[in-house]
């Protein structure tokens, strides 16, 4: 099984969340960031790295003695990376999004595919959790297509069983959407005040077409008003934990402690929200939620 | 490719007495003008619009097709400005707020700087 930690807000406690789902887990589990742009997950699950790979993406590269400035390749690119200006060839491969069209329907076999460096994947342990993250390249603006490498490797990991609990990076945009499209499960964490439930609206349109089981925990409860409950009352979406606001945990939060191991009140909390998350992401229930 | 006496100015419409257009890449139009003759051609840009990125650099490819020595207009992104270099147009930036014409005349009058580098950061 794998479950996606998700909001619409940033700062609402995904990384909280799903550290300590990962701390209390039962079994083989896996930790895994997928905010590449600003991964932080390893601050509080402290994994030994075993093993790291840059990771690459196809872009154009020319021979330009092979060229007719047929303007093919040009035409073919929505985002402009390559151009065909008279008899000048003109590439910005930082704006490339690796399709291969422009490869495909050269005519002359002027483009090979050469490389982008788009960040690095990065593994290993955790006392019982394993650990995968991908951190994106300074300077690189796409987070989708590293995602997709982690995520690649995330399946080699899983296929001798074991589950696993992805961090997603905040908001309703591609990087979110593919973070959390091959999971089994998505949990909203959110907080109970206007910005929280406001994020939290557009998360749940954004994810609800997805047909996956989703779950709210609430954050910082007791914080703000009762606005969050009745959204997710209106929509049957279950709330399946909340997290009180609660001075202790955000001293502990930032210390980079694992918020589970704080008290058994909050151990049981996490323990509650485990076994609840088994039960939504049962077969036969996926419609029901997608329905819901 | 290029003839010195012509140029491009983007236009927020297709006439001389239009306000110059403070966008590049997301001009409304151009308006070249041959400069001897003050003979002018309207180069719609409405096709940018429909790009999410790269609207400055399909500008530069679409000015570049008109053959003009030099472009005068608001800002100019870091790709659009090197693409514009590479086909070897001139540009003349911070010119919003005036009309064609008017930025026409200073050109002519030697009044316009040639740009060294972009004046406005990319996305």
């Amino acid at each position: 099984m794998i479950v996606a930690v998700a909001s619409g807000k940033g700062g609402t406690g995904k990384t909280t969340v799903a550290a300590s789902l990962a701390s209390i887990w039962h079994g083989p589990v896996l930790g895994v960031d997928l905010d590449v742009e600003e991964p932080n997950l390893h601050l509080f699950l402290q994994p030994v790295i075993a093993g790291s790979e840059a990771a690459y993406m196809t872009v154009p590269a020319l021979a330009e003695s092979k060229c007719t400035y047929c303007g093919a390749c040009s035409e073919l690119c929505q985002f402009k990376a390559i151009n065909v200006i008279g008899q000048i060839v003109l590439s910005f491969p930082e704006m490339c999004h690796g399709c291969g069209g422009c490869i495909a329907v050269c005519p002359e076999k002027a483009l090979s595919a050469g490389q982008r460096e788009l960040g690095e994947v990065r593994w290993g342990q955790a006392g019982g959790v394993g650990f995968l993250s991908g951190q994106l390249r300074i300077g690189e603006a796409m987070s989708p297509p590293l995602m997709r490498r982690v995520k690649a490797r995330l399946d080699q990991m899983l296929t001798n069983g074991g589950d696993a609990i992805i961090d997603a990076p905040p908001g309703v945009s591609c990087p979110a959407v593919n973070a959390v499209m091959d999971s089994d499960v998505i949990l909203l964490v959110t907080e109970p005040t206007p910005f929280g439930v406001y994020d939290f609206q557009l998360a749940w349109e954004a994810f609800v077409t997805l047909g996956k089981p989703l779950g709210a925990v609430i954050n910082r409860a007791g914080l703000g008003n009762d606005a969050i409950y009745r959204f997710c009352r209106e929509k049957g979406l279950p709330v399946l934990a909340e997290i009180p606001y609660d001075r202790a945990i955000a001293e502990a939060y930032s210390c980079g402690r694992v918020i589970a191991t704080l008290n058994p009140g909050i151990e049981a909390t996490f323990v509650t929200l485990r076994d609840k998350i088994r039960h939504l992401a049962q077969p036969g229930r996926s419609r029901e939620a997608a329905h819901a | 490719m290029s003839n010195m006496s012509r140029i491009a100015v983007t236009s927020e419409g297709p006439s001389l007495d239009d306000l110059v257009d403070p966008r590049f890449g997301r001009a409304a139009g151009f308006v070249v003008v041959d400069l001897e003759t003050m003979h002018t051609q309207y180069i719609d840009n409405g096709q940018s619009q429909v790009l999410a990125q790269g609207a400055g650099i399909q500008a530069a490819g679409l000015v570049a097709q008109a053959g003009v020595s030099c472009l005068l207009t608001g800002s100019v992104g870091p790709k659009a400005f090197k693409a514009l270099c590479a086909v070897g147009i001139k540009v003349g930036q911070n010119l919003e707020g005036l009309t064609v014409r008017s930025a026409v005349e200073r050109y002519k009058n030697g009044q316009i700087e040639i740009a060294p580098a972009a004046n406005r950061s990319g996305r």
